[in-house]
């Protein structure tokens, strides 16, 4: 695992304690409730953590009030992933933790089976298809050769998230984000995303 | 590292990231000019993943290169000559055949070397190799299918599909081709030998040609090379010209 600090964070000034009163450190617990509220650009209905982005929260090796959160990217292109550091380090230090320091990791890489069950739902009520699969954690193995790729490459059998008919067929496998590809319900006739197994 | 290792490993790094920045490049200038509004989403998507992959390489280059450059500084401020991208990426889009071809030959390149790359001895390589391979697999499913659907449709779609496979053949013969930077990282575990994906690509590319009624040219004909020793075709100079213009002109501007 190869973590890498972040150079390009802007600086936000953290809402300083009312003074007199003392500064207690947050527990680790209270950094994930917190993070908790920090929505997805994106799609605003999932939080970071639903996502699965933010892979490690702690305080700093070196005993400072340094909140080290530790996140990965969803798409290695995803024009959101600075502003979803951005918006970490703001609700940390608006939450009163003294200083935030991000890393990146890349490994294991991001997957959507890290979505949780809660973010599934609240996926399914905005109108976009939860992933119906479980991503191969062995894609590594299997993409080392292209004859077998194909196994890969079908197209799941999706439920329209408005009617919940199952008469569906891809559109592109490209969508309006990195992570999402386009469908269309051949019953009530709208399209829909799906978010994609990844 | 010694100073030759070091040196080997930072050529190794460019070459991986200026071909998807080159490519990214050449795609995001389609980007509101699809000929479909799918196939616009999906081309600004593709260009999207190889930036993010050239963000990685390059940031890595210049760590290791250790010459106080960072990513930005090697994506805009080196010149044609300093670039080591594969000829194949900076040839022009042309008509949307050329374009899927050349991205086609590339993309199953790509997921045949990001694959070897997965098991470096490099921990980081195999990170960013591991992370970028899954967003590949789309991208060579999508060029894949266009493939087909161009030349196994019109006769038009197909004979300019013929045409662009004809025209950007002997630009593939370098993404096989070994010279002495691919041997030190071969032997060293960190990289591989780029001859033995060539089996493998060519089986791969047959069997879609089949499928799309297309002739698959001879694997033996002569073949163009420089692109990663930092000698281009003319069309590098002006791409550049367009990406690294408003750098160059407000050197240090913050978004």
């Amino acid at each position: 695992m190869v973590t890498a600090p972040l150079s390009n964070l802007v600086t936000i000034q953290p809402a300083r304690p009312t003074s007199g009163v003392a500064y207690v450190r947050p527990t680790i617990n209270d950094l994930w409730a917190w993070l908790e509220e920090v929505a997805d650009p994106e799609i605003p209905v999932v939080s970071v953590t639903d996502l699965g982005i933010v892979r490690k929260v702690a305080w700093s090796e070196d005993g400072s009030d340094t909140a080290v959160v530790t996140v990965t990217p969803t798409y290695s292109g995803c024009p959101a992933t600075d502003v979803i550091r951005q918006e970490i380090q703001r609700e940390l230090l608006n939450r009163g933790v003294p200083h935030v320091e991000l890393r990146v990791q890349l490994s294991p890489a991001w997957t959507t089976n890290w979505l949780t069950e809660a973010a599934r739902q609240k996926l399914r009520a905005y109108g976009i298809a939860p992933p119906t699969e479980q991503a191969s954690e062995h894609h590594s193995a299997m993409a080392a050769s292209l004859r077998t790729l194909g196994q890969e490459w079908h197209t799941p059998s999706l439920t329209c998230p408005r009617c919940e008919s199952t008469n569906t067929e891809r559109i592109s496998q490209f969508g309006s984000t990195p992570c999402k590809s386009l469908h269309r319900c051949l019953d009530c006739r709208e399209p829909f995303d799906y978010f994609k197994c990844h | 590292m010694t100073a030759p290792q070091q040196s080997a490993k930072t050529t190794y790094l460019l070459r991986l990231g200026d071909t998807a920045l080159v490519l990214s490049q050449r795609m995001s200038e389609l980007c509101g000019k699809g000929p479909a509004l799918e196939e616009d989403m999906a081309m600004a998507n593709t260009a999207l993943d190889l930036l993010g992959h050239a963000r990685l390489w390059l940031s890595y280059a210049a760590e290791i290169e250790d010459a106080g450059r960072d990513e930005d500084a090697l994506a805009y401020l080196r010149n044609d000559r300093e670039f080591h991208n594969f000829l194949l990426v900076e040839q022009p889009n042309g008509n949307y055949a050329d374009t899927m071809v050349r991205e086609f030959f590339f993309d199953a390149w790509h997921t045949l070397a990001l694959s070897r790359l997965m098991r470096s001895a490099d921990e980081r390589i195999a990170e960013i190799a591991a992370k970028s391979q899954k967003e590949v697999k789309y991208h060579l499913r999508r060029s894949g299918d266009l493939i087909v659907r161009m030349g196994d449709g019109t006769e038009q779609s197909h004979m300019l599909t013929q045409r662009a496979v004809n025209v950007l053949w002997p630009f593939t013969g370098e993404m096989f081709a070994s010279d002495q930077v691919d041997r030190d990282m071969s032997s060293s575990g960190e990289g591989f030998d780029p001859s033995l994906l060539r089996d493998d690509w060519l089986e791969y590319i047959g069997k879609v040609f089949d499928v799309a009624t297309l002739e698959t040219p001879r694997p033996d004909a002569w073949m163009q090379t420089g692109g990663k020793q930092g000698l281009h075709t003319e069309h590098l100079g002006f791409l550049l010209a367009e990406m690294q213009v408003v750098h160059r002109a407000h050197p240090g501007a913050k978004w």
